[in-house]
């Protein structure tokens, strides 16, 4: 995949990775075998028809490679960019075997970049409508888009209320410019409005409307995916000092209040010359690198267990690395310090080993008594993961959800409340393309529900 | 995109706007706040409601103008838009039958404990308003707060008009005479607000204030308007921001307010030029 010069691409917000060339994109999708019964498409939490859009990319065949991608993925170029093929798709691929599966990432953002939208192949599974059957969406991240979709597409008339004033969830606030430029994230909203779906914004369910309410106004069903936007904090010592954020503030600021253009927007961001990132997950990676990118001299990861255990995509590790992001690894937060002026001015760390797997799987990490060490620092982001948002569950009468915060939902994705169904985060899934996978198997429900319940 | 369709400066500093957002007329409670911005490039900002009207579903934010955000708001006019507003957002005040109960407002604070004022008043409380501002020119809402209590007590810092100083003589000298009050209800600058703590608690009054940290997003997902509160973290825009005074850590969000004062004089300077 041509990407631009680490040195170079560290210093501005324009994306990192180029796309494949023509030439390329024909020689890699030759390469696959085409399978006749292709394990890759069970990798594919979408079950995209992954040998039909390769194979027309093949053919030099664009659009038909994008309608096959969109029979199954409303924003295609989305999860080209984002999805974690290394652990999916690109796992199960045959050619894996030999250490050269084909970059099937790669070759979905080629076909969603080049293919014509408006092409529509005939499996696209587009109904007439059904008049008087309404659906409300809560949440325009990738959970409610794909629900949304799914359903507009089955011919029901779709709305989508999003609590922000730009549609996206995590893929407008979270994900940065330069992995996911917001002019294509436009273009894949456009997409679906031009489906019929209706996106109405600043509007924060639970609050300006109940849920009792959008079923007073007339929605048959209704799809929760309000997301994972609860942030998590160590609970250490000094961690509310100034200039110590939440990864979910600092991606905020940055990627939808574009901060990072400042004082043109009027939204700030300190820009940190040492900066300490507290975590190893695609967040992590995503704060590191707008650091990065705002100015800092020095951004430092600091991850509790070794490299290898990092979740975050292998890509954006790798990207990281390049840019010149030092990985503290295990090492955990015990403190920070403030100046007089109740400003971080420091971190401590204390070492870490791994002992014995813990209940993720992974080999638990435990404290080197006595090993405590001092980094300088005027900035920290603390990106160590996130909870269900709290809000609508809070507000609204038996919505039940579990000791952690997700929403309880029984095997058809419906919520203790009958008609009320859910997605995403919000019940516990932890990628872009999972909580797609779930709102298009959760839309399926909802038809199934609305055939026998209006 | 939301019309503003009534504007009235009500001091040198401190200016109401009325907007048009039916949703969030029908249903805004006190103690309830939105959160705006200006244009496209804007920054969101948490203004309280002060009151609603169901017609024409239009919503009244009264606000001072201490940066360039609320000035560049304050400079708007009847028929000018702006660009987005969500809301109501937070816990709405909690409004019980105390018996007596003592409204504090400070400055532009007294715009937000009006609402309260009402609320308590309608609820069957017998309502004692104490209202401070720096000099005459800066009282604001006097009728306003003489029509929703049974008696109010007017201060100015320098004696300008009303009773010479502070909101809390005022406050002390009436918990002084022993009358029996059930609930103190304080908001306004962040010092002002702690003083009031700090004096009621040796009474052992209940004392409730909103408190007013940086905020930006007010639905509860980013944590930037996190405070201490007996210990633990709570986030004003969705915990709150109504909390018990006496369990507020005051420094720690005193501290936190001052977060991007570089930022904010650099935006103010540009405002300027």
């Amino acid at each position: 995949m041509p990407e631009r010069p680490a040195n170079e691409r560290s210093k501005d917000f324009g994306e990192v990775n180029l796309g494949l060339t023509k030439e390329q994109a024909i020689a890699e999708a030759k390469r696959c075998l085409q399978c006749k019964n292709p394990s890759c498409v069970a990798g594919c939490p979408v079950g995209i028809n992954i040998p039909g859009f390769i194979g027309a990319i093949a053919n030099g065949d664009n659009n038909t490679a994008l309608a096959i991608l969109k029979e199954k993925n409303n924003l295609p170029a989305v999860c080209g960019r984002v999805c974690p093929q290394e652990y999916q798709c690109e796992k199960a691929c045959i050619l894996k075997q030999q250490n050269i599966p084909i970059a099937i990432g790669w070759l979905e953002r080629y076909a969603s970049d080049h293919g014509e939208t408006s092409v529509q192949s005939p499996e696209s599974g587009l109904r007439s409508p059904v008049s008087g059957l309404s659906v409300a969406v809560v949440g325009s991240g990738p959970a409610g888009l794909t629900a949304a979709g799914d359903l507009a597409k089955m011919g029901y008339a779709v709305t989508v209320y999003e609590s922000l004033h730009a549609a996206g969830g995590v893929l407008r606030y979270g994900i940065p410019e330069f992995r996911l430029p917001s002019a294509v994230l436009d273009a894949q909203l456009q997409s679906l409005e031009s489906l019929g779906v209706k996106i109405i914004l600043n509007h924060l369910i639970g609050r300006t409307k109940t849920v009792p309410e959008l079923f007073g106004e007339g929605y048959k069903a209704i799809f929760v995916g309000t997301g994972a936007g609860l942030p998590k904090f160590l609970n250490v010592p000094g961690e509310n000092l100034n200039n110590v954020y939440s990864a979910n503030e600092f991606l905020v600021r940055v990627n939808l209040m574009r901060a990072w253009q400042f004082p043109a927007y009027d939204t700030p961001v300190f820009i940190g010359g040492k900066v300490a990132v507290v975590g190893g997950g695609n967040t992590a990676m995503d704060a590191a690198r707008v650091a990065l990118r705002l100015g800092a001299k020095e951004v430092r990861l600091v991850y509790r267990r070794s490299r290898s255990e990092m979740p975050a995509r292998e890509e954006e590790i790798q990207h990281a690395h390049e840019e010149g992001i030092h990985f503290e690894v295990l090492a955990n937060p015990t403190r920070f310090i403030g100046n007089d002026a109740g400003f971080v001015k420091s971190l401590e760390c204390i070492k870490m080993s791994l002992a014995e797997p813990d209940a993720s799987g992974r080999r638990k990490p435990v404290e080197i008594a006595g090993s405590n060490f001092t980094i300088d620092i005027d900035m920290a982001i603390i990106a160590i993961g996130l909870s269900p948002n709290p809000v609508l569950p809070y507000l609204t009468k038996g919505l039940e959800t579990m000791p952690d915060g997700h929403l309880k939902i029984d095997d058809n994705f419906m919520t203790a409340i009958p008609g009320v169904f859910a997605g995403g985060d919000i019940v516990g899934g932890d990628t872009v393309i999972r909580a797609m996978g779930m709102g298009k198997k959760a839309a399926q429900e909802i038809d199934n529900y609305l055939k026998t319940h209006s | 995109m939301n019309k503003i369709i009534f504007k009235q400066r009500l001091s040198e500093n401190v200016v109401r706007i009325d907007v048009i957002a039916p949703v969030i007329a029908t249903r805004a409670m006190a103690g309830q706040f939105v959160v705006l911005r200006v244009n496209d490039t804007g920054e969101r900002i948490p203004l309280t409601i002060y009151s609603a009207t169901e017609t024409p579903g239009a919503i009244a934010l009264i606000f001072q103008e201490v940066g360039a955000t609320t000035k560049m708001l304050g400079a708007l006019n009847a028929g000018d838009f702006i660009a987005d507003i969500v809301g109501p957002l937070g816990r709405p005040a909690t409004i019980a039958s105390y018996d007596t109960v003592i409204v504090i407002g400070g400055g532009v604070g007294i715009a937000e404990a009006l609402p309260v004022a009402s609320a308590l008043r309608k609820a069957g409380n017998r309502v004692i308003g104490i209202t401070g501002a720096r000099t005459k020119g800066l009282v604001i809402l006097e009728a306003e707060m003489k029509a929703a209590c049974d008696e109010v007590f007017v201060t100015t810092d320098d004696g300008t008009y009303g009773k010479k100083g502070f909101v809390t003589e005022q406050l002390q000298e009436l918990l002084a005479k022993k009358i029996s009050v059930g609930m103190i209800y304080a908001v306004g600058p962040v010092a002002m607000m702690r003083s009031v703590a700090n004096l009621t608690k040796s009474y052992g009054i209940k004392t409730l204030v909103s408190l007013n940290p940086i905020m930006l997003d007010g639905t509860g997902m980013c944590g930037v308007c996190r405070c201490t509160i007996e210990g633990k973290t709570k986030f004003a825009c969705v915990d709150g921001p109504e909390f018990d005074a006496h369990q507020v850590d005051w420094s720690e969000l005193i501290a936190r307010q001052s977060s991007f004062k570089t930022k904010e004089k650099e935006s103010l300077e540009r405002f300027h030029r």
